[in-house]
C-alpha cells in the first residue's frame, strides 16, 4: 500500500505526469482488449470487408473519444473557450496548446490498437481475402469459376474448417500472403507515426519556444486557479453551513424557552463545554421538535450577523435572533495554507 | 518498502538514471514485441527478401526514434542548440556531449532487436533462402530453374506439404540459421568490445574537458527543471492572490449594496472573516455567476500592495 501511495503521489504531484500515466494505462488496456477480443470473421463475400475494416477503425475512434473523456482538462478547455471576455482577455494560443496536448495524449491508444491489429494480421486477412491474386498464387490447372462462386470460395479463406477451395488456391499460401501484407502495412504505420511524433517534438524547440513557454505557463495557471477557487468555495460553504446550523439551534432553544415557559436556562459557571454544546436542547420532546423542524422547515440561506437585534418571535421560520450571552465559538481555522 | 522507496528516490533524483531506466524498459519491450509478434514469411519468390529485411530493419528505426522521443535530454539539447546567444555563451562541447549520450542510449533497443532477430534466425532464412545455390542441395539440383526458385522460396515454411519432410529444406534451413547466429554473436561481440574500449579508454583522452561538459549538461537539465517548478509555484501564488482579491471585491460590493446587515459585530470578527461578507444565497449565486461571466483581470498588483 505504501508503494502504491508513493507512486500515486509521484504521479499526482506533476499534472503532466498524471496524464502521461493515464495515457500509458490506456495504451496497455487497448492491447489487452485486443487480445481478449474473440475475432470472428463472418467468411461471407460482402460482410468480410465491413467486419474487418470495422474492427480496424471503430475501436480506435472510441478509444480516442475515451481519451478525451478521461482527461480532466477537457472541461477546463471548454470553460475557457466559452466564457465571456469580461475583464480578462482570451488568448487563443493557450486554447490551442491545451487542445493539442490533449489530442496528442488521446491519440496514443488508437495508434496502438491499429498497430497491434495490423501486426496481428487477422483483420486484413478477413477484409481482403476476396482480393487475393489467384492468378499468381493459385493453381493454374484448376478450371475457372464464375465471379460470384470465386468470391464465395475466397471469402472462406480465414475460416479454415469450412474452406473448400484447396484446389483453387492453398489456404496457407493465401493466409501467409495476406498476413505478410498486413504486417508490412503495420510496420510502415508504426514507422510513420514515430517519425511524425519525432518531428513534432524536435521541431518545436527550434521555432516557437518562447510562445510555447508562455502558453504552457498560462494553461497551468488556469488549471491551478480553477482548483483553488473550488477549494475556497468549499471552505466558504463549510463555514456557511456551520453558522447556519448554529443559528438554527440557537433560534430553536430561544423560542422554546419563550413558547413553553420553561425555566430560563441558566448557564452555571461550572457547566463545562458539554452543556454548552447541548445548545439548550435537553429533553426528548425538544430534540424531536428540533429534528421535525429541521425536516419540515429548513432555515433560509441567510445568515444574520450577531450584532443585529431582532425582536421577532420564532414563527416556525428560521430567522433566529442570537443570544447575547452566547460565548464566542471557536471555529476551526481553515487558513492553514494562507 | 523502504528498499523500494530508496530505489525510487534514487531513480528520480538523477536524471541520467531515469534515462537509463527508460532505455532498459524500451529494450525489454523490443524483445517482448519480437517474441509476441507472429512472424510469417510469405514464401513467395519476390516477397521473401523484402519481408525478411523489412522485419530486420524497419522496427529498429522506429525503436531508435522512440528512444529519442522518450528521452527528456533531447529536448534540453535542442533548446540549448536553438536558443539565441543572449548573455550566456554557447558551448559546443556541451551540446556534443548531450548528443552523444542521447544517441548511445537510443541505440540500445534497436541493437537488441537486430541481435535477437539474428540469433533467432527466421528473418535471415526468409530473406536469403531464394539466393542459395541449388547445386549444393540434392533435391533442388534436379529441378528446373523456375521450379527451383519456387522451391527455395518455400524453404522457410515448414508446414507446406511439399516441404514437410524434405531433407534439403532442412539442410538449407540449418545452413542459413548457422550463418545468422554466427552473424548475431559476432555483432554482439563487436558491440560489447566497442563499449568496453570506449569506457576504458575514455579517461585517457581529455578527461578534464569531459568532466566540464558533463557538469554543464547536468546543470542545464537541473536549471530547466527548477525553472518549471518555480513557474508552477508562482502560478499557484498568483492564483491564490487573484481569488482572494476577487472575494474581497465581492465583499466591497455587498457592503455598498446592502443596507443594514453588514456591520461588523464585536464578537463575530472570526465568523465574518471566514465568510468574507458573503452570507446569503443570492450573494453566493451572484459570486459564482461573476466568476464565470467576468473573471477578474490577471493583475494582482493592488492585492500585493495591501
Amino acid at each position: 500500500m505504501d508503494k502504491f501511495r508513493m507512486i500515486f503521489q509521484f504521479l499526482q504531484s506533476n499534472q503532466e505526469s498524471f496524464m502521461n500515466g493515464i495515457c500509458g494505462i490506456m495504451a496497455l488496456a487497448s492491447t489487452q482488449i485486443y487480445s481478449a477480443f474473440d475475432f470472428n470473421c463472418p467468411c461471407l463475400p460482402h460482410y468480410n470487408l465491413a467486419y474487418g475494416l470495422g474492427i480496424l477503425l471503430v475501436p480506435p475512434f472510441i478509444l480516442f473519444l475515451l481519451g478525451f473523456v478521461l482527461n480532466n482538462n477537457i472541461s477546463m478547455l471548454a470553460e475557457e473557450w466559452r466564457r465571456p471576455q469580461g475583464q480578462r482577455g482570451k488568448d487563443p494560443a493557450v486554447l490551442r496548446y491545451m487542445f493539442c496536448s490533449m489530442a496528442q495524449r488521446a491519440m496514443i491508444a488508437p495508434v496502438v490498437w491499429v498497430s497491434v491489429t495490423l501486426l496481428d494480421g487477422k483483420c486484413i486477412t478477413c477484409a481482403f481475402c476476396t482480393s487475393v491474386p489467384v492468378e499468381i498464387l493459385g493453381n493454374a490447372s484448376h478450371p475457372s469459376l464464375s465471379q460470384g462462386d470465386m468470391k464465395r470460395v475466397l471469402a472462406r479463406i480465414p475460416c479454415k474448417e469450412i474452406y473448400d477451395g484447396q484446389e483453387l488456391i492453398a489456404n496457407e499460401v493465401a493466409i501467409r500472403y495476406l498476413r505478410c501484407i498486413s504486417q508490412a502495412l503495420g510496420w510502415c504505420f508504426v514507422l510513420l507515426m514515430t517519425m511524425l511524433a519525432f518531428l513534432v517534438r524536435s521541431l518545436r524547440p527550434c521555432f516557437t519556444q518562447a510562445a510555447f513557454l508562455k502558453s504552457r505557463y498560462w494553461s497551468h495557471y488556469i488549471d491551478i486557479e480553477r482548483k483553488l477557487f473550488d477549494e475556497t468555495c468549499t471552505e466558504h460553504a463549510r463555514s456557511f453551513a456551520k453558522v447556519c446550523i448554529q443559528q438554527f439551534f440557537e433560534g430553536m432553544s430561544t423560542d422554546l424557552v419563550a413558547a413553553h415557559c420553561h425555566l430560563p436556562r441558566k448557564a452555571p459557571e461550572d457547566a463545562g463545554e458539554a452543556t454548552e454544546k447541548l445548545l439548550g436542547i435537553t429533553d426528548w420532546d425538544t430534540m424531536n421538535m428540533a429534528l421535525k423542524s429541521w425536516h419540515r422547515c429548513k432555515p433560509p440561506l441567510h445568515l444574520h450577523t450577531p450584532a443585529l437585534p431582532s425582536g421577532n418571535g420564532w414563527a416556525g421560520e428560521g430567522q433566529p435572533p442570537v443570544h447575547r450571552s452566547v460565548p464566542q465559538r471557536e471555529m476551526a481555522a481553515y487558513y492553514s495554507w494562507v | 518498502m523502504d528498499h523500494f522507496r530508496m530505489i525510487f528516490q534514487y531513480f528520480q533524483s538523477n536524471s541520467e538514471s531515469v534515462m537509463n531506466g527508460i532505455c532498459g524498459l524500451l529494450t525489454l519491450a523490443s524483445i517482448k514485441m519480437y517474441t509476441s509478434i507472429d512472424f510469417s514469411c510469405p514464401c513467395l519468390p519476390q516477397y521473401n527478401m523484402a519481408y525478411g529485411l523489412g522485419i530486420m530493419f524497419v522496427p529498429p528505426i522506429a525503436l531508435f526514434l522512440c528512444g529519442l522521443i522518450l528521452n527528456r535530454q533531447s529536448l534540453v539539447m535542442l533548446e540549448e542548440w536553438s536558443r539565441p546567444q543572449g548573455r550566456r555563451k554557447k558551448d559546443p562541447a556541451v551540446i556534443r556531449y548531450l548528443c552523444s549520450s542521447i544517441m548511445q542510449r537510443a541505440m540500445v533497443a534497436p541493437a537488441a532487436w537486430i541481435i535477437v532477430t539474428l540469433l533467432d534466425g527466421k528473418c535471415l532464412i526468409c530473406a536469403f533462402s531464394g539466393s542459395m545455390d541449388p547445386e549444393k542441395f540434392v533435391d533442388f539440383a534436379s529441378a528446373s530453374p523456375v521450379q527451383v526458385q519456387q522451391l527455395l522460396a518455400k524453404v522457410p515454411c515448414k508446414d507446406e506439404e511439399l516441404m514437410r519432410n524434405n531433407t534439403s529444406r532442412k539442410a538449407v534451413s540449418r545452413y542459413l540459421r548457422c550463418w545468422s547466429q554466427a552473424l548475431g554473436w559476432s555483432i554482439l561481440l563487436i558491440l560489447i568490445i566497442a563499449a568496453f574500449l570506449a569506457r576504458w579508454l575514455r579517461p585517457c583522452f581529455n578527461q578534464a574537458a569531459l568532466l566540464q561538459a558533463r557538469h554543464w549538461s547536468n546543470y542545464i537539465d537541473i536549471e530547466q527543471k527548477i525553472f518549471e517548478e518555480t513557474c508552477c509555484e508562482h502560478s499557484r501564488l498568483f492564483a491564490h492572490k487573484c481569488i482572494l482579491h476577487f472575494f474581497e471585491s465581492m465583499r466591497q460590493e455587498v457592503k455598498l449594496h446592502s443596507f443594514s446587515l453588514s456591520r461588523e459585530g464585536e464578537g463575530s470578527e472570526g465568523d465574518q472573516a471566514l465568510l468574507r461578507g458573503i452570507t446569503d444565497q443570492d450573494q453566493v449565486n451572484k459570486l459564482l455567476k461573476m466568476w464565470y461571466y467576468e473573471k477578474p483581470p490577471l493583475d494582482v498588483s493592488k492585492a500585493t500592495q495591501r
